[in-house]
């Protein structure tokens, strides 16, 4: 079964954004952190905590069945993968995340889903994120 | 901008709430960061009117390689200094180059003096000039977290902002940004204060493509691996800059009791190690950095009888111990979190407090001053006096409280007691009494920083140095970092970008530059950077060190006025070569 990225070690979290730019890097050929299907973020300012808002890879997901185009699909092992071709730009997935983690590219129109591709747990320095398989 | 010719600089009047937005082609090849504010400065500072004059900018400049490589953090500040009266430059991280990219902007130039209090919000669609008489008075803790509750913003945000100290014009007032970095020593803070400005929220949440991104990904990754699995900068990750505390110590470089000794005797208590093993709690990052240096401590207070206790997250580094440890002969690690605490929430800068703190406590032995008048009882050791002492000078309750505020050189020029204020140039002295070299590069650096050229570096050499090569080494680590802090590099990272790492990054984002370009560009920022001080007023000639820096011994032993002021001479007639016409260093 294909793994899905966790984040069970925030507690580690320096604030680097490491994880953020690798996905906006790679994912989106972006510079910027914001363009990130991951968000780190704190809690209560810098003195608070790290949290991380992530893709929960659901098996049945809301974001693909709120597509009316299908250009979300299920991904195996939890999750949506976009197809870019069929996207129509409708922005329907966005609101259907019920952690609200489908971001919105609105240069691209196209929405900004975590693929779980695991570029962000490689570019952790403290051991935050990792990959694993859930049942 | 990224991949475009220009800097694009926004201005911004207090005074008539107006905006204005320029695309400088001329700036570009200052690269950004200390280059471009420089500039900058040059063409916004009035030399004719005071430090206050609300005519008076305060520039603020990212570098085109910002928050997009790694370590690569820091946005610059430049101003009129309210300290030294000249040239003002601080450097800070946390958010602010993330925040300023993505709204757009290479450079901030803010002049002009709000009728009422006002807090500024910027981001990419917007600046707006917002009421902030509530926040007046507040402290740089509180004042940060209402911001954060009133505007929620929609990017990655920074949150710069005053204490009391800066409303009240202390002239080494900080601001503070993201609770635990600061734009630090020479007074942005006051700055801030005299434009009635109480805080900066800056959200970046705009975007840019990458443009090639096979070179750029190469190159981010290279460096992010020198970063991360090197051992270059393992040791601000590890124990942080508080690591240098028992070295120094060891040295006998480690200033203590007012400069009057070179070693503490509590300084296994105070140590790094000690704080790491006993107090750190957490360490963090500045946004795009995977190092982690700063380390945060748990102050946890017994406020009451029957297990009451309230807590605090307190930011502790070597300097902060430095002045407020050994040099207030404070060996308790609680008590110097207790005073970092402090004094951070009423927005002064540490080095200079302490330092004006340990004159203001010898003076008083001396009887120049009195407990009465001051408002606290000072006497080495005894932490009390020192908070209170905090916060008589943050509001300026007493006449001598307003003397203190101006720094212990002023304070001694008015009640004496000269040759023990630990002042070099204008500037507080930081934490390294390691020979001429440190003297010299404090005296002579453009900001007055242990950063500005890092003599204690050259004294820590193996073997006597000569005059020349002090010097030398003084002028030309300068212009290096000239170079280093117009890409607003760490400086923390120095010897992670080399030139072939730095001409490589900015390669890949479509500047290309040779290193006799990147020598020309770190003279031509060291030679302005000495003008504007000079048309302030600074006189690099007659400089003199205080008599306790001289006469306690430092790690390379006494140290003679007489080489000093050889070194002085030396160092002018250099600068003279340099500042001839078409004169390179």
């Amino acid at each position: 079964m294909p793994k899905i990225l966790q984040a069970l070690g925030m507690a580690k979290c320096i604030g680097c954004y490491s994880c953020m730019l690798a996905c906006a890097r790679y994912n989106y050929r972006s510079y910027s952190p914001k363009h990130s299907a991951m968000q780190v973020k704190t809690q209560g300012g810098i003195q608070g905590r790290f949290v991380a808002d992530i893709c929960r890879a659901c098996v049945d997901a809301p974001c693909v069945r709120a597509c009316p185009a299908d250009a979300l699909v299920q991904r195996r092992g939890g999750g949506a993968l976009l197809v870019k071709e069929k996207c129509i730009g409708c922005e329907q997935c966005v609101p259907a995340c019920p952690v609200q983690v489908v971001y919105w590219d609105g240069i691209q129109r196209t929405p900004i889903v975590c693929r779980h591709c695991g570029l962000c747990v490689v570019y952790c320095p403290h051991g935050c994120l990792e990959m694993a398989v859930t049942s | 901008m990224l991949h475009e010719n220009y800097l694009k600089v926004l201005y911004i009047d207090l005074s008539a709430q107006k905006v204005r937005v320029a695309r400088r082609e001329d700036l570009y090849p200052y690269l950004g960061g200390a280059g471009a504010a420089t500039v900058l400065l040059s063409e916004t500072i009035d030399y004719s009117k005071g430090v206050f004059d609300p005519g008076q900018p305060i520039v603020f400049a990212i570098g085109p390689l910002s928050t997009i490589f790694p370590a690569v953090t820091k946005a610059v500040a430049m101003f009129r200094s309210p300290l030294t009266g000249n040239l003002g430059e601080s450097h800070a991280g946390g958010r602010i180059a993330l925040a300023m990219r993505y709204a757009g902007y290479d450079a901030l130039v803010i002049t002009g003096r709000a009728a009422q209090p006002v807090y500024l919000y910027i981001d990419s669609n917007e600046v707006r000039f917002k009421p902030a008489q509530t926040l007046w008075g507040l402290g740089a803790e509180e004042t940060g977290r209402l911001l954060r509750d009133i505007e929620p913003g929609r990017g990655h945000r920074s949150i710069m902002r005053i204490g009391p100290a800066g409303e009240n014009l202390v002239r080494y007032a900080n601001v503070n940004i993201e609770t635990y970095r600061h734009f630090g020593r020479l007074g942005l803070g006051a700055a801030f204060g005299a434009k009635m400005l109480k805080g900066i929220y800056i959200s970046g949440d705009a975007d840019v493509a990458i443009r090639n991104f096979p070179e750029y990904n190469r190159v981010y990754v290279q460096v992010y691996k020198r970063v991360t699995e090197t051992s270059l900068m393992e040791k601000y990750h590890d124990l942080g800059t508080p690591e240098n505390v028992l070295p120094l110590n060891a040295l006998g470089a480690l200033p203590t009791r007012n400069f009057q000794e070179g070693q503490f005797e509590a300084a296994e208590a105070i140590s790094g190690e000690a704080f790491a093993q006993n107090d750190l709690m957490r360490k963090l990052s500045c946004s795009g950095c995977p190092i982690g240096c700063i380390h945060i401590a748990l102050l946890r207070h017994q406020f009451g009888k029957g297990y009451e206790f309230e807590s605090s997250f307190v930011g502790y580094d070597y300097e902060l111990i430095y002045a407020l440890g050994a040099f207030l002969s404070i060996g308790g690690r609680a008590e110097i979190l207790h005073l970092i605490h402090r004094l951070d929430d009423q927005g002064l800068d540490a080095i200079a407090t302490g330092v004006t703190l340990g004159w203001a406590t010898e003076a008083m032995q001396k009887g120049l001053i009195s407990s009465k008048e001051l408002g606290a009882k000072l006497a080495f050791g005894e932490v009390e006096g020192y908070l209170r002492a905090i916060d008589v000078i943050a509001t300026g309750r007493s006449e001598l409280a307003r003397a203190l505020a101006e720094g212990a050189q002023a304070a001694a020029g008015r009640y004496g007691g000269r040759e023990f204020a630990a002042f070099l140039g204008g500037n507080a002295a930081a934490g390294y009494h390691t020979g001429y070299a440190n003297l010299l590069g404090q005296m002579i650096g453009a900001r007055h920083s242990h950063l500005d050229n890092a003599g204690y570096a050259i004294d820590q050499k193996a073997g006597e140095l000569s005059d020349e090569e002090i010097v030398q080494g003084l002028i030309r680590e300068e212009e290096e970092r000239c170079v280093l802090t117009s890409l607003c590099i760490c400086l923390f990272a120095r010897k992670v970008y080399d030139r072939p790492t730095i001409r490589t990054a900015l390669k890949s984002i479509g500047i290309a530059v040779t290193d006799g370009d990147l020598d020309r560009l770190g003279q031509d920022i060291y030679r302005l950077k000495v003008r504007i001080k000079k048309r302030c007023g600074f006189d690099y000639s007659s400089l003199r060190a205080p008599g306790r820096l001289l006469e306690t011994p430092s790690m390379r032993g006494a140290l003679t006025a007489e080489r000093l002021d050889g070194l002085v001479r030396l160092f002018n007639r250099e600068l003279e070569k340099i500042e001839a016409p078409g004169g390179a260093a």
